[in-house]
């Protein structure tokens, strides 16, 4: 076990170092420094929705209401008790604990409905978060209601989120790898023969989740504190589309999937601001709408298919095949 | 009294509009088990074409809203054929098809949001009918208010009538019964799938044209919400049954409009999701919905 994480154990400080120091000279500017960030925090959030419904294969449609929750709470915090990076990794801590414990809450009800239910239930849950945002000022003036929150401090820093998205996936590997995680998949593939089994299902599809929504509420503390500025506009239901889709395109029940295709769709989508040039950026959601409906015909059981990139295969392959990559982003 | 009378009568109108959509919503699932959600931008496209039907081409109202019923069933049918029977083809996973309805939808609300289709602006609606209103013991209604409820009940009963007197009508129910089964007695399942959506979409087209005279403001992106809430009522009556959507959309109609007249207004949609989610609780497939026993 030890001998195989070193490869990529050194991948990741490779990249880590490589990224840190292409920022430090400037190669990569303040404008795509933060959309590196932006697609890292997005990695979190999808990931935590990787587990859910890739692993667990509970369908949720309001992620984006924990990535909310995350973000105000930690937003609150550092705004309330100031900005120093203890408050922030103490802010960072509660934002996904607060989001884990109300995923506790409304999870253990409503994890009993099927399918489409428990999405539509979850959307539902969404749009009363939204809600619940768009009213936040008469709780706290702080919290800017649907004005939005501004004068939150800029701490979210490339060394944070990319150690935490390392954390993360680390986090959602072990899990998914472990037995917990089998009982999970278990659940997916079937849920009364899992319960046959004796496997506890409502006990696992509520681990998937407040761990998923956890990881989500760590996501919304990072980009709280990238952008200095929230509105919960940025936490509606199209804002957990995004993620779902990310998770679908990426190939349910992959990892590696989600993460290539979090980042790459972020990218794709400042690239098409690009490419598209000031004068057709009307057209940038037109064209992704396109590519979005292009890609789902032409891979509907998404990019990796349920299956995992690892270095050593593409090694592997490079070595018997010459070259040959494999197909993703 | 007469308030609340008048709050009923305004959560009916809003709920009758709600129907005409969820049913579409409805049948669709019921046949393809797929959430449509590119059905709200159909709603929004019938609403422009009925709008400018009698604005700039001068048609009387009910003539423009039959031409914006025959292009949303075109337009329907068209989605159908390009974006989900691929994947239907294919034997793609359910969840493809759901992404794909939220690519077509993205793509509907911002193609027609370019300023050469209809453009991002708000439009006002100019009135069709010179208003009138009655008095009836005491609780006054608009002409308005009686044209949304007789088009919507004129509607339901001939949706009745096409569902359950005709032969395709007799086809779509096998069809969501067992679609396999269905093919084996020689029903031709693709045409009747395209005849749902048409149908749905045709409903949903009528629904935008009476809701842009009942709340005269028109633009790319009006048909989100209320499409949200329709397919809400379509899961709160039990997806998949007709007279559950009909039954849901009533529902939410009420509760909308009597929780912003007399609770809150800004927490009206939260109000309207929190009782969709205790409702699932305690029947988690809906009012109306049939509880199968899960074969293994």
């Amino acid at each position: 076990m030890r001998k195989e994480m070193l490869l990529p154990a050194a991948a990741v400080a490779l990249l880590y170092l490589v990224l840190a120091l292409l920022r430090q000279a400037g190669v990569i500017g303040i404008y795509w420094g933060q959309i590196v960030d932006l697609a890292l925090i997005t990695t979190i959030q999808a990931v935590g929705l990787s587990l859910i419904y890739g692993f667990a294969g509970q369908f949720s449609l309001g992620h984006a209401a924990f990535y909310g929750l995350g973000a105000y709470v930690a937003a609150f915090i550092t705004r309330t008790q100031g900005g120093t990076p203890l408050t922030f990794a103490l802010a960072l801590l509660a934002g996904a604990a607060v989001a884990g414990i109300v995923a506790l809450i409304i999870g253990l009800p409503i994890l009993r409905l099927r399918s489409d239910y428990l999405g539509i239930a979850t959307l539902g849950f969404g749009i009363i978060v939204k809600v619940m945002l768009d009213n936040a000022d008469k709780l706290s003036p702080v919290l800017g209601g649907a004005r939005g929150m501004a004068g939150i401090p800029r701490l979210t820093t490339f060394h944070w989120v990319f150690w935490l998205a390392v954390l993360t996936i680390l986090i959602a590997r072990n899990l998914v790898n472990s037995s917990h995680g089998r009982s999970c998949i278990a659940v997916r593939e079937d849920e009364v023969a899992a319960d046959i089994m004796g496997i506890d299902t409502t006990q696992f599809k509520t681990l998937a989740f407040v761990m998923g929504c956890a990881m989500a509420g760590l996501a919304g503390g990072l980009y709280a504190h990238l952008y200095s500025f929230l509105h919960p506009s940025s936490f509606d239901f199209l804002k957990s589309f995004d993620v779902l889709l990310v998770v679908v395109l990426g190939g349910l029940g992959s990892l590696t999937g989600t993460v290539v295709t979090s980042i790459g769709w972020v990218f794709l989508l400042e690239g098409l601001r690009d490419v598209l040039g000031q004068q057709f950026l009307d057209w940038r959601w037109v064209v992704y709408a396109l590519i979005l409906i292009a890609v789902m015909i032409a891979r509907p059981q998404g990019l990796m298919g349920g299956k995992e990139l690892s270095l050593d295969m593409l090694l592997r392959r490079r070595a018997a095949r010459g070259g040959a990559d494999h197909g993703a982003a | 009294m007469e308030h609340l009378l008048e709050q009923t009568l305004n959560g009916l109108q809003l709920g009758f509009v709600y129907a005409l959509i969820a049913v579409g919503y409805t049948m669709v699932y019921g046949i393809i088990k797929l959430i449509n959600f590119a059905h709200g931008d159909v709603f929004m496209i019938g609403a422009f074409v009925a709008v400018f039907g009698f604005t700039s081409w001068g048609l009387p109202w009910p003539l423009a809203i039959l031409v914006a019923m025959l292009a949303c069933a075109v337009l329907g049918m068209g989605i159908e054929r390009l974006a989900y029977r691929p994947l239907r083809i294919k034997g793609a996973p359910r969840i493809a098809a759901l992404i794909t309805a939220i690519g077509v939808s993205l793509f509907i609300e911002y193609f027609t949001s370019l300023d050469f289709v209809f453009g991002s602006d708000y439009r006002n609606v100019p009135r069709v009918l010179p208003e009138r209103r009655w008095e009836i013991f005491g609780v006054s209604i608009n002409n308005v208010q009686v044209l949304v409820l007789v088009t919507v009940l004129v509607l339901v009963v001939f949706l009745q009538l096409v569902v359950y007197r005709t032969k395709v009508g007799k086809a779509m129910r096998a069809v969501s019964q067992d679609m396999d089964a269905a093919r084996l007695m020689g029903i031709d399942v693709d045409r009747i799938i395209g005849f749902t959506f048409a149908l749905g979409s045709a409903l949903a087209a009528a629904a935008g044209a009476l809701f842009a005279m009942a709340y005269p403001q028109i633009h790319p992106f009006m048909g989100i919400m209320p499409g949200l809430k329709a397919f809400t009522a379509a899961v709160l009556g039990g997806i998949g049954s007709i007279p559950g959507a009909l039954l849901g959309a009533l529902v939410m109609g009420q509760v909308e409009v009597l929780t912003a007249a007399y609770l809150t207004t800004d927490f009206r949609d939260a109000i309207a999701f929190a009782l969709l989610i205790l409702v699932l609780l305690f029947r988690p497939t809906g009012l109306l919905g049939k509880t199968a026993p899960e074969k293994v």
